[in-house]
């Protein structure tokens, strides 16, 4: 009898009693899971049909198990435990039954047999090589140690989370345990930084599946993040775009405009610089996400996002307006029916031609 | 009584602490995309599916859009890896088509453009060997020696 990881995935599957119909599904879900057109579902299909099951090293360090708990609490169970059951998820801290040696022997039996095939996915950030390594270790050794040691055959490494990927809280000023990114440490490795405090637990399984279906990674942006998920700006994707784009902003947090859904652009969204996939794929399983419940982004899966000035300031402030403008237009706008849509064009004009925009860079060399 | 629970084709999508009384205009693109995919349909037989899961929609939508489209004669459940529940709409040739997991849970959430949901065809692999479940069945029923005018299995 063949063993298990010798198996192809299709193989797996129909030995689990799936039937065609079902694998279908799977590879729709699939599809929209890694934000693919659904006719590319016969493509997934036949690539999945003849996937192998990879390893997958799971290294936690300055980390608070959010990224963990996202993707173990995430709302799809069934594509979630079928994608990770045709993984072999051979180490994690805090998943694993085995302790001590035995967890550590577990890791490094995995590194031998899969030498330069397996996965690496980090979550928490690294004390660089010149802090104390005490500040976090595993079984006794650093951080830095055991990551280095890790990655060295690994085919590829995914950051998940935004310690891991740029430094996170950890490193937020005055960083004192030397954080340091996955990709600040590993330069000779493929590195996909899942970013998001915590990531949005479909995007994390969206990048295995991909690795799954292409067996390639993804296509990344400049920071390394894969374009299917962040290559656009939550505000560019936002349902309340058409509001910024009326003119048509939340002044506070229990004003008319926030009772109304308006924009929350003024009220710190940092929607606009801001990339990442929340506003179509949502949290708990779809049900809504922080603008929808009427809270701006803070622009979480961006660097530095701990240290880019206030949550609740706006990335860009129409100098102009003062408070209540734009609210007291709608009004008369709501009264004066098309009214609103000509006093919105003029003063968006007006505001293009004051605006100062400010970007996160800037703020940074402010502060 | 198709099984089908009608919320579940209506869905909304979700709960929300801002709940607004205004159009948010979305539904409205998706419209106009099914009616190009309809043109497709009629003039070439091709296909469209569009996963309404991906698209940015605000409070009220979904909903705008599921009632413009509205509901048709046919209903069907699928069940494979959880339920699969398909609407048709009150447009010929376009279906809702909701993927939900074991747990009930949207997987993901489609409109079709064609004359049958792909999902509601059986898989060519399984009607090539249609023929031959269906002599499994009759052999193990014992039905096919025990018929008088049986004729004798031809060598």
């Amino acid at each position: 009898m063949r063993k298990r990881s010798d198996k192809t995935l299709g193989e797996s599957l129909r030995d689990h009693g799936l039937s065609r119909r079902g694998f279908l599904k799977l590879c729709a879900a699939t599809a929209s899971l890694m934000a693919l057109p659904p006719s590319m579902a016969p493509a997934i299909a036949a690539a999945l049909e003849q996937a192998r099951r990879p390893s997958v090293i799971w290294l936690s360090f300055q980390e608070c198990t959010g990224c963990t708990e996202s993707l173990t609490r995430a709302h799809a169970p069934t594509l979630e435990d079928l994608i990770f059951d045709f993984i072999s998820l051979d180490y994690h801290h805090t998943l694993q039954a085995a302790s001590g040696e035995a967890a550590e022997e577990a890791r490094l039996q995995a590194m031998e047999e899969n030498k330069g095939r397996y996965l690496v996915i980090v979550d928490g950030s690294i004390p660089g090589p010149d802090a104390n390594p005490g500040f976090s270790t595993v079984a006794g050794h650093s951080n830095y140690s055991i990551l280095m040691e890790t990655v060295e055959h690994a085919a590829a490494v995914i950051a998940v989370g935004t310690c891991a990927a740029f430094g996170g809280l950890p490193q937020a000023r005055p960083n004192p345990t030397g954080a340091m990114s996955v990709m600040d440490l590993v330069r000779d490795k493929p590195v996909i930084n899942v970013p998001g405090c915590p990531p949005i637990p479909m995007v994390i399984t969206g990048v295995v599946a991909h690795y799954l279906v292409f067996g390639r990674l993804p296509e990344l942006d400049g920071y390394g993040r894969p374009l299917a998920f962040y290559g656009q700006s939550i505000h560019d994707r936002c349902y309340r775009r058409p509001f910024y784009d009326k003119g048509l902003f939340a002044e506070s947090f229990d004003d008319e405009g926030a009772k109304l859904g308006w924009c929350l652009y003024r009220l710190g969204c940092k929607g606009p610089t801001t990339y990442n996939a929340c506003a179509t794929m949502k949290w708990n399983d779809g049900a809504s996400w922080p603008v929808e419940a009427g809270h701006p982004c803070l622009g979480c899966s961006e660097p530095k996002f701990w240290d880019a000035g206030g949550f609740y300031e706006p990335v860009s402030v129409p100098l102009t307006l003062g408070p209540g403008t734009l609210l007291g237009a709608g009004v008369v706008g709501a009264v004066a029916g098309g009214g609103l849509a000509t006093l919105a064009r003029k003063q968006r004009k007006e505001e293009a031609g004051t605006r100062q925009p400010v970007t996160v860079d800037e703020l940074e060399q402010k502060l | 009584m198709s099984g089908l629970d009608p919320t579940i084709g209506h869905p909304s999508s979700g709960a929300s602490c801002a709940r607004s009384r205004h159009e948010h205009g979305h539904a409205l693109p998706i419209l106009h995309e099914i009616r190009h995919a309809l043109e497709r349909l009629l003039a070439s037989g091709e296909e469209t599916r569009i996963d309404l899961h991906s698209m940015p929609f605000g409070p009220g939508d979904l909903e705008r859009l599921t009632a413009v489209l509205g509901s048709g004669e046919v209903q069907a459940r699928v069940e494979a890896l959880g339920p699969t529940l398909i609407q048709e709409t009150a447009i010929p040739g376009v279906w809702l088509v909701d993927y939900r997991g074991l747990e009930d849970q949207r997987l993901s959430y489609q409109i079709e453009i064609a004359a049958i949901p792909e999902i509601l065809r059986p898989r060519p692999e399984d009607l090539a060997e249609s023929l031959g479940a269906l002599e499994d069945r009759l052999s193990e029923s014992g039905l096919d020696a025990a018929a008088p005018n049986a004729s004798p299995p031809s060598s």
